[in-house]
């Protein structure tokens, strides 16, 4: 049964593992099959900064295990950019393609989907 | 209404774990279904049988078992969240070649496929982080 999940990613990828725990449940779920999309809110908007480097706290890196995404079908990724702007994060900085939304769209994103699931 | 619980909390770090237990005996009072209880993240240690708190304080794995016994709940906790954080059945310690293990029934250790299982076939899955 294929249904319409929303992942949101709200946690910052390292000094917690549930970044990198929600992760392993959205490529478990497009292995089912599942139509997946997935938003970047708050502090999980450092999840997608392109220069990451945990190596150096013995960590693996966010960003480059996002890479996979596309091969699973996971293209629609989307921020807000009030969060950009508050962070002072340029999009040109970020790893992966974005879809940039305003703050008062993420409720509408959400009743476009079935499921819904934040870590 | 068909509930399942996804677990993150630590169980006695953080009230998460409690709040769970808690939601999960209230669903079953009021005559609601728990489909199943999935525990991720830190909350794969109440799945941990060796857990010894004092005597006046709650012992949330013997709870969530006695709860399991009454109402035939499915308890299941991520095996890769709870290897790497040492919570291991009988085969799991064989196959790894540890000495011990610390993971019995009902408590099984399975999959994420099982927590995407449990959200859509349940009406509601809640978080408790």
């Amino acid at each position: 049964m294929t249904k319409k999940i929303l992942i949101i990613a709200r946690s910052a990828p390292y000094g917690s593992s549930l970044a990198r725990e929600g992760l392993d449940y959205v490529l478990t779920s497009a292995a089912y099959d599942q139509k997946i999309c997935l938003l970047f809110l708050g502090d999980g908007l450092f999840q997608l900064l392109k220069e990451q480097q945990p190596k150096q706290i013995n960590l693996k890196s966010q960003i480059g295990a996002m890479e996979i995404l596309p091969l699973y079908d996971i293209e629609d990724l989307f921020v807000v950019e009030e969060d950009l702007l508050e962070r002072n994060i340029k999009q040109e900085t970020l790893g992966m393609e974005v879809k940039i939304i305003k703050r008062s769209e993420v409720s509408q994103l959400i009743n476009t989907q079935e499921k819904v699931l934040s870590f | 209404m068909k509930f399942s619980l996804l677990i993150l909390a630590s169980p006695y770090s953080q009230q998460g774990g409690l709040s769970a237990l808690k939601f999960a005996q209230t669903c079953l009072n009021q005559g609601h279904q728990i489909y199943r209880v999935f525990f991720y993240h830190e909350a794969v240690q109440t799945a941990s049988f060796l857990q010894t708190p004092q005597q006046d304080e709650s012992n949330l794995h013997q709870l969530w078992c006695e709860l399991a016994e009454q109402h035939k709940i499915d308890l299941v906790t991520c095996i890769a969240a709870a290897l790497k954080r040492g919570v291991l059945d009988k085969s799991e310690a064989k196959r790894y070649e540890k000495d011990g293990f610390n993971l019995q029934q009902p408590f099984e250790l399975s999959g994420l496929g099982q927590l995407l299982d449990a959200q859509i076939n349940s009406d509601q899955l809640i978080t408790f982080a």
